[in-house]
Order: C-alpha cells, then sequence, then structure tokens
C-alpha cells in the first residue's frame, strides 16, 4: 500500500516560497513570528484545501486558485483614493467607520475621532509588535481550527483593527468595518479582532469591498469575543468584484445570557467560501447564524458552519437560503456539535436553496453531532425549483412571468433576511435583493 | 428518561453478554492458512472448482487490493486490522457439499436448529414455521443447504449458493457480477472480489413473481476467520421477489471480520425487496470481541419503472460500516431504504444509504431511525444526489435519533447533492430524548417507566417495522427489547 505524495500546485509552491521571504516584513512581536512559523508549518503540512479534504469536499481551492497572486503593498495615497471612491459605492447605514485597505488599517478612512462613547479602535499592525495584551490572549481563540485558510491568515496577516467596547456600553450608532482591496490583483490577508464587554450591546457592519474583474485573493479572519449578557447584531456583507476569490473566517465565542445574530449576504465574487466558528462559552445565550446567496453566471458561494454547543441551555438557530442561477454552484456545510456536558440544548438548522436553471447546482450537508440525550436538535434541508402552482397563480392574476418569478424568490431569500435586527441595513439588503432580482 | 440518574445506572448495568446467539458449533473443519496472498486466492479459487475466468477475475481484484487503502472516513474507531492474520476460508471438513440434508453434519443442523433456522422442508410444511420461506444457509465459507430449491425451479427461479451458480449458470453470474458494485469499489469490495468464498444467487426470470420468500442465513463459526459472502439478486423484467437476510455469530474475545458484498439488478418493470436482521456478536460491555461488519450493499434500478427496497434492523457487530444503496438509473425507478440502528455497549456504527437519482421521473425515500444507549456512537451518513437528467427527481430523507442515556452520541451526515432545477429534495432529521411529557401521559395512565419508554421506542421505530416481512417483524421486535435491555427493559 503505498503512500501518496502530494503534487504542489503551483499556487502552493509560490505561497511556500512566498513565506520565509516575507516573514521579516511582517509586522508582530517575537511570540507573533513564533505563531506566523506554526501556521506556516500547518499549511505545508496539508497544502492548499481540495476536494479530499472532507471540510473542503465541495470548494476545491486547488482549483480555484490556479496561481497564488502576490501579496498586496501597502497602500499609497493614490490607493487610498481608489478606495475611498469605490467606498462611496456603499450604501449609507449612518456608521461610524473602521477602514482597511490592502490589509492594513487606513486611519485616513476611518472616523477615529467620531466614535461613539465606549468604542476604541487600534492598529492591529501596531498591536501586534505592541504585544497588545488582546493580541496576546485573544488572537487565534475564537477563529480555532485545523484549517489552511485560518493557518494562511495567521502566517501571512500583515494588519487589519483591534475593536473593543466596553462593558455596559450600550453603542446606538452601527459600527462599520470595511474592508477594501484596490490595484493589480493582489493577496490580503486582513484581521480583526473585536471584544464586547460584559452588557454592551453594538450593530457591527462588515463589508468587503473590491473592483469587478480583478482576481484579488482574500483571506479574511474576524474573530469576536461577546462576553456575558451581551446583545450583538453581525452582518457581513460580501461585496468583492466578480473575479475575486474571497475565504473568510468569522469566529465567535459567546459568553453567558447573551444573544448574537450573524448575517452573511453574497451575490457578487467569482468565489466565496464563508466559514463560521462558533462557541458557546456561557449558558443560557442564544445564537442566530443566517445568510443568503444570490448566485448567477459561473460564481460559487460556500458557507460551512460550525457551532459548537459546549455548555448547557443554549439555543442556536441557522437559517439560510440560496438562489441559484446560470451555473452557479451553491454550498451549505452546517455542523452542531452538542458536547456531552450541554444537555437541555436547543438547536435548529435550516438550509434552503432554489435552483432557477439546469446548470445550477446544490450541495447541502447539514451535520449533528450529538453527545448529550437531554437535547432537541433538528436540521433541514431542501432543494428545488419554483412552485409550478404558486408561480401559476400569480401569473393567472396577470404577473408577467418574470415579475412573479421575483415576487417570489424575494419572499424566499426575505425569510433570511428577517433575522437582520437592524432596520436600515434589512432595507438596503431587501433593495440588493430586487435589483439582484430584476437584473437576472 | 425522567429518572436520569435511575437510567445511566441502568445502561451501565446493562450486559451485552446476553447476547443468545454466542454459542459455538464443535465441527471439523478444512480450513485454509492464515493470510492473505495470491497463492490463498487461487485456493479458494480451486476449492470452489471455479472456471478459470473466475481465477483471474479474483487475482486482478487483489492485485489492485494491495495498491488499495483502508478507508478512515467513517466515524468508527478500531486498531489496525492485520489482514494476514485470518484465515480466509473455513469450511466443515466432513461432505464440503452435501447433497441432501442427510449428508450434512449432524452438529451443523442442530446449529440452525438452535437458532431457530427451519431447514428441513417438511418441519416448514407440519406448520414449525408459519409460512414457506426457502432458506440457503452459509456456515462460514460454505453454503451447506437450500431448501425449497425444487418448487422455486418450477417457476423458473434460480436460487442456489453463488458457487454452484458459477457451475450451472455461468452465463448468467459472468453477465450480472461486479456490474453494480465494480471490483476496485472500495478497500473492502475489492477484498470481497478476490477472497469471497459464498453467497446467495437469485434469479427471477422474466414476468414471475417469486412464490416464497427467499432467505439466506450467515453464520460465523470458526475461530480467527472472516466471512466474505458475496450476494448477487437479479430480478428480470417485470418480476418480483423478497430476500431476507440474517446473520449471528459465536461470542469471542476477538474481533471477526465480515466483508461482504450484495449486488441487486432489478430490470424493467421488476422490484426487489430486501431485508437484513443484522445481528452478529456485539462485543462484550467493554468493547471486548465482536464482529467488524463492513459490508458493501448496492442497488441497481436498471430498468425502466424498477423499484429497489432495503429494510434493514440493525443490532449486532461491534463495528458496522454498511451503505444500502440504490442506483436509480431507469426512467421512474425507485429506491426506498428504512433502517433501524440499535446500538448499545461499546458498539460503533456508520450506516445510511445513497440514493442516485441518474434517470427521469425517479424518487426516493429514506427512513433512518437510530437509537444509541450504553457508550454507543451511531452515525447516519448519507447521499442523495440528482445529476444533470434527473428531471423530476423526488426524495424524502427522515432521520431520527433517540439518545438513552449521555455517554452516547448519535451522528448525522447528509449530503444531498443537486445538479437539476426540476429535481426536489427534502430532508429532515431530529435528535432527541424520550420527552418528558410523552412519558408522564404514558405513566399517568398507568405504565411503569420501563413500560412507557419501551412503548415509546416501539413507536418511534415503527415506521420501519412495518416494512419488514411479517416473520422477521416479530424477531426484530424481539431483538429490539433484547438490545436495550436494562436501559429500556
Amino acid at each position: 500500500m503505498t503512500d501518496i505524495t502530494p503534487i504542489r500546485t503551483p499556487a502552493e509552491s509560490a505561497i511556500l516560497s512566498r513565506f520565509p521571504e516575507v516573514k521579516a516584513s511582517l509586522p508582530g512581536t517575537s511570540a507573533v513570528a513564533t505563531l506566523r512559523e506554526q501556521a506556516f508549518g500547518r499549511f505545508q503540512e496539508t497544502g492548499l484545501p481540495h476536494r479530499r479534504i472532507e471540510k473542503w469536499k465541495y470548494t476545491d481551492l486547488r482549483a480555484l486558485m490556479r496561481e497564488a497572486a502576490p501579496i498586496a503593498a501597502v497602500p499609497t495615497e493614490a490607493d487610498l483614493a481608489i478606495a475611498k471612491a469605490l467606498l462611496a459605492g456603499l450604501p449609507d447605514f449612518g456608521a461610524a467607520n473602521v477602514t482597511v485597505v490592502n490589509g492594513r488599517f487606513a486611519p485616513s478612512l476611518s472616523d477615529l475621532g467620531a466614535l461613539p462613547a465606549g468604542v476604541s479602535v487600534v492598529d492591529l499592525g501596531e498591536a501586534l509588535g505592541s504585544g497588545h495584551p488582546l493580541v496576546v490572549e485573544r488572537m487565534g481563540r475564537a477563529a480555532a481550527a485545523d484549517d489552511a485558510a485560518l493557518s494562511l491568515n495567521a502566517a501571512f496577516v500583515a494588519g487589519g483593527a483591534i475593536l473593543t467596547v466596553a462593558p455596559g456600553t450600550a453603542v446606538e450608532r452601527p459600527i462599520a468595518l470595511r474592508f477594501v482591496t484596490v490595484g493589480n490583483a493582489s493577496a490580503v490577508y486582513p484581521r480583526a479582532l473585536i471584544e464586547i464587554g460584559k452588557g454592551a450591546s453594538v450593530t457591527l457592519i462588515e463589508t468587503h469591498l473590491s473592483a469587478d474583474g480583478v482576481a484579488h485573493q482574500a483571506n479574511e479572519v474576524v474573530e469576536i469575543f461577546a462576553g456575558d449578557a451581551t446583545t450583538v447584531d453581525h452582518i457581513r456583507i460580501n461585496a468583492h468584484g466578480d473575479a475575486a476569490v474571497d475565504v473568510s473566517s468569522l469566529g465567535v465565542v459567546l459568553g453567558g445570557e447573551a444573544n448574537l445574530r450573524t448575517f452573511n449576504f453574497v451575490t457578487n465574487p467569482a468565489a466565496a467560501r464563508h466559514q463560521v466558528f462558533f462557541r458557546f462559552a456561557g449558558e443560557h445565550s442564544t445564537a442566530t447564524v443566517s445568510g443568503a446567496s444570490l448566485l448567477k453566471g459561473k460564481r460559487h458561494a460556500d458557507t460551512t458552519l460550525f457551532v459548537d454547543h459546549a455548555v448547557e441551555n443554549c439555543a442556536s438557530r441557522e437559517m439560510f437560503a440560496h438562489v441559484l442561477d446560470g451555473q452557479a454552484t451553491g454550498v451549505f456545510q452546517g455542523m452542531i456539535l452538542v458536547r456531552p456536558e450541554a444537555q437541555k440544548t436547543d438547536g435548529k438548522m435550516m438550509s434552503r436553496a432554489v435552483l432557477l436553471s439546469d446548470d445550477a447546482t446544490m450541495n447541502n450537508k447539514p451535520e449533528l453531532e450529538i453527545y448529550a440525550d437531554d437535547v432537541a436538535c433538528g436540521h433541514g434541508a431542501t432543494v428545488g425549483a419554483l412552485d409550478e402552482d404558486l408561480l401559476f397563480y400569480l401569473r393567472a392574476r396577470g404577473l408577467p412571468k418574470a415579475e412573479a418569478e421575483a415576487l417570489m424568490l424575494a419572499a424566499f431569500v426575505g425569510e433570511a433576511l428577517e433575522s437582520i435586527g437592524h432596520d436600515g441595513v434589512r432595507e438596503t439588503l431587501e433593495g440588493l435583493v430586487e435589483a439582484w432580482l430584476k437584473a437576472r | 428518561m425522567p429518572a436520569v440518574q435511575e437510567t445511566v445506572e441502568q445502561v451501565r448495568a446493562i450486559d451485552v453478554d446476553q447476547y443468545k446467539y454466542g454459542f459455538e458449533t464443535d465441527v471439523e473443519m478444512d480450513v485454509a492458512p492464515k493470510g492473505l496472498n495470491e497463492d490463498i486466492v487461487r485456493l479458494i479459487s480451486s476449492k470452489k472448482g471455479e472456471p478459470a475466468w473466475m481465477t483471474e477475475w479474483r487475482l486482478d481484484a487483489f492485485r489492485r487490493w494491495q495498491t488499495m487503502r483502508e478507508p478512515t472516513w467513517a466515524r468508527v474507531d478500531y486498531p489496525a486490522i492485520d489482514f494476514n492474520d485470518i484465515h480466509y476460508y473455513a469450511a466443515p471438513k466432513n461432505n464440503p457439499a452435501p447433497k441432501s440434508l442427510d449428508e450434512v453434519d449432524p452438529a451443523i443442523l442442530d446449529t440452525y436448529k438452535k437458532l431457530g433456522i427451519p431447514l428441513r422442508e417438511q418441519e416448514i410444511l407440519a406448520g414449525v414455521q408459519t409460512s414457506k420461506v426457502a432458506v440457503d444457509a452459509v456456515f462460514d465459507s460454505v453454503s451447506v443447504v437450500t431448501t425449497f430449491k425444487e418448487e422455486l425451479a418450477k417457476a423458473g427461479v434460480i436460487f442456489c449458493s453463488i458457487s454452484e451458480a458459477m457451475r450451472e449458470h455461468p452465463e448468467l453470474v459472468r453477465k450480472y457480477l461486479g456490474t453494480v458494485v465494480p471490483v476496485t469499489d472500495n478497500f473492502y469490495a475489492t477484498m470481497n472480489s478476490a477472497v469471497f468464498t459464498d453467497g446467495s444467487f437469485v434469479y427471477v426470470p422474466k414476468g414471475v413473481r417469486c412464490p416464497m420468500e427467499l432467505s439466506t442465513y450467515f453464520r460465523i463459526n470458526e475461530k480467527n476467520t472472516g466471512q466474505f459472502e458475496r450476494t448477487l439478486i437479479i430480478a428480470d423484467e417485470g418480476s418480483y421477489v423478497s430476500y431476507l437476510e440474517g446473520c449471528t455469530a459465536p461470542q469471542r474475545d476477538e474481533n471477526q471480520l465480515h466483508a461482504a458484498v450484495v449486488e441487486l439488478i432489478a430490470l424493467d418493470d421488476a422490484e426487489i425487496k430486501y431485508s437484513t436482521v443484522q445481528n452478529w456478536y456485539p462485543g462484550d460491555s467493554e468493547g471486548k470481541g465482536g464482529i467488524y461488519n463492513f459490508v458493501t450493499k448496492r442497488g441497481d434500478c436498471r430498468g425502466k419503472n424498477s423499484k429497489i427496497s432495503w429494510t434493514q434492523v440493525e443490532t449486532g457487530s461491534s463495528i458496522t460500516w454498511k451503505y444500502p444503496s440504490c442506483i436509480l438509473r431507469g426512467d421512474g425507478s425507485r429506491g426506498e431504504f428504512y433502517s433501524i440502528a440499535v446500538s448499545n455497549g461499546r458498539q460503533q456504527v456508520d450506516s445510511g444509504t445513497k440514493m442516485i437519482h441518474l434517470g427521469k421521473n425517479t424518487t426516493s425515500r429514506i427512513i433512518a431511525k437510530g437509537i444509541s444507549a450504553g457508550r454507543s456512537n451511531s452515525t447516519y451518513r448519507g447521499l442523495v444526489s440528482a445529476h444533470r437528467k434527473a428531471t423530476n427527481a423526488r426524495n424524502f430523507t427522515n432521520c431520527d435519533s433517540l439518545l438513552i442515556g449521555n455517554k452516547c452520541g448519535a451522528h448525522t451526515v447528509p449530503y444531498i447533492e443537486s445538479k437539476n432545477a426540476t429535481a426536489v429534495f427534502e430532508h429532515e432529521a431530529t435528535t432527541s430524548k424520550i420527552s418528558e411529557e410523552q412519558m408522564f401521559y404514558c405513566m399517568q395512565r398507568g405504565l411503569s417507566a420501563e413500560e412507557a419508554t419501551a412503548l415509546i421506542v416501539n413507536g418511534f421505530v415503527k415506521d420501519v417495522l412495518q416494512q419488514l416481512p411479517m416473520e422477521f417483524a416479530v424477531e426484530a421486535q424481539k431483538l429490539i427489547s433484547i438490545s436495550l435491555e436494562g436501559s429500556v427493559g
């Protein structure tokens, strides 16, 4: 029985030879440098994920990343101006902005002077070098898994932001975390660390933006540590350009008696993978993890969840809607793990997909792994076309086919959008859905 | 259970050694030397008196197997198997190919009597058994007897051991063998292709409704042996057959390997109903001993409007790795999978099904119920896929798990892949314990906690039990209560 030696793809070889070249220029204390080395070592072992890696079964990064784009350079004034112009196209949520350009914190595009009381923002690039306590204590603890994307980010991270919300602060104004990539096709590895103090509440809008037609390769990691009795509404809008390959990881550790909602919206990038690592660390908490993807052309979007019920008495709700047209591929992999001590867990996961074309594909893998007996857990998954009878009903009442379909699809996606707490964001996303359906 | 502490203690106290089929039969055996190599493959082939093409087929499989690796993706954990420490052939020494029952070693006949398997046709006719079932009895590596052959032959049905089929009906075997489970399908199927010893062969000709239930009873007896049987069932156009399979093994400290391959082929408008009650020795409560059940079962709905239905009750084996599947190739074909998996002690079950929709208007239905107790782990792993041309494919999947005690685990790993817009797939799964309200309701009406639990568990698995043929349903119901004895009463 022969051992199989993996053949390195050109992209892998490029990434592997790049790290020794750039590691000296990456920010960080010696402890951070060690973390980078360890992470790189893990990547060296696994290489880029491919379909033989179970968690990446449906998203083959080896095939999606034919070559490795060069690491993005420190943005120049001209880059920042382009970024500013791109950002101007985003809907206005009346939020306080924190901006990261080409993987580095951009203070000139951030509202540092106008942050709500109790909120503070630090440049992660500097924090890595100064041994910031949050870097030392928290980095890599929420998004903690043996995963090639996480390893790559940990090895190459050049900057990003640290955001803290002081305990007991009710932040009214939303905070927008905006990640922009400009210039020629490049690889970015930004990271954000968010700590929300006990009893605080906040709305976070995370946006990822790049221009159409440029094959950026983004690998973002956002980690949220939400303390006891916090209320967090987190919305992620993936507005990368139509040639971008985007891999993002969200890590959440949620304290007791807290309530966190996170929503992911994706329509545009060529390929996107959003992975969520969610851990309950305190009892009597509720989490809602949801999202919507509307894809056409040859786009590919993957949502992979890992919800870890590590303590008793917590509830999680996962609700995802996928609309697939053209030759698009949708992927949903959801795992609910209930550990032996997590009695009285209540978990419900739902993934629904509509295929609008005969060339579209949906791959669903909702998983349950349960070790506690006193639980109520369930999952459901459906795949199908639009209901002929409903369509007929609408058309019989005089609606043209396209409008009838749009109406039904808007309702279908609307169900997932309902889980967004912030009215302005929800309405904006409803508008984006409507625009997508019109352009179909 | 409401009295959680009580349940935990009962589960802890459960004795998997209650396995009642764990006795051993003392028969003089003809055993091949341990180990697996080309000579052993040739030896098996010559013992079976096989034609040259078959020997080559086996050798080819063996060579391919040597380049393969054991699969590790299943959620089961066991020490590495030494494939050279197993006897690949074991047959009763006295007259391994008896012409009639009178020539069969009485000890073997006794074995089947103890197991409650009627081998004497007159006994069956005399009403020992309520309805007529034709039985092929496989003892370690050989088929010892097949009953009702003549009556079946009148209807044109061929029911015999696969070794006999290879001699008597080589054209059928050659045409269909390995066409559903290809030689290199997976590690254990390839190994089986190289060393399979016996199993059943069924051919139901065009338009014939098989006049009685067919059944194979597998018994592992010899120490350090593996059982590698191969079953091939072909239902020609418009025919129907119902086939039952049962398995037991003696109670031993060592682990024994059972790696079978079952292939079903349904042509136009044919229907095959395949039921299994799997009760291999599960090992003791500490997880010592027991059968490793690594089985590849697959049905091919090759013809239009054909139907294949799998029903399984899994209570035995220390490790189960088994996914009876349907390839829905013919337009309008239908696949069904009904399963109850009960695990206790330290059993590990990773089982499920695959429904592969290739043809138009194909439908499938999956009902899987898992009950875990003790320190066992039970995983449902299933695939439902619709290919581009599977217009109007329909699937409904329901898998429910019930946990008894908090040392066990229940897992669900479904894969749902659709490449056709008109395909409609629905999947739902739940995991729960017996609800306190249900318990309260039953107990308020005068049932004891144990009775109430038994009632609720029976209700939980009812959907599947209803699919079993009558005689089997009774046996299955008994099996479930034995397996859970101590945990639910």
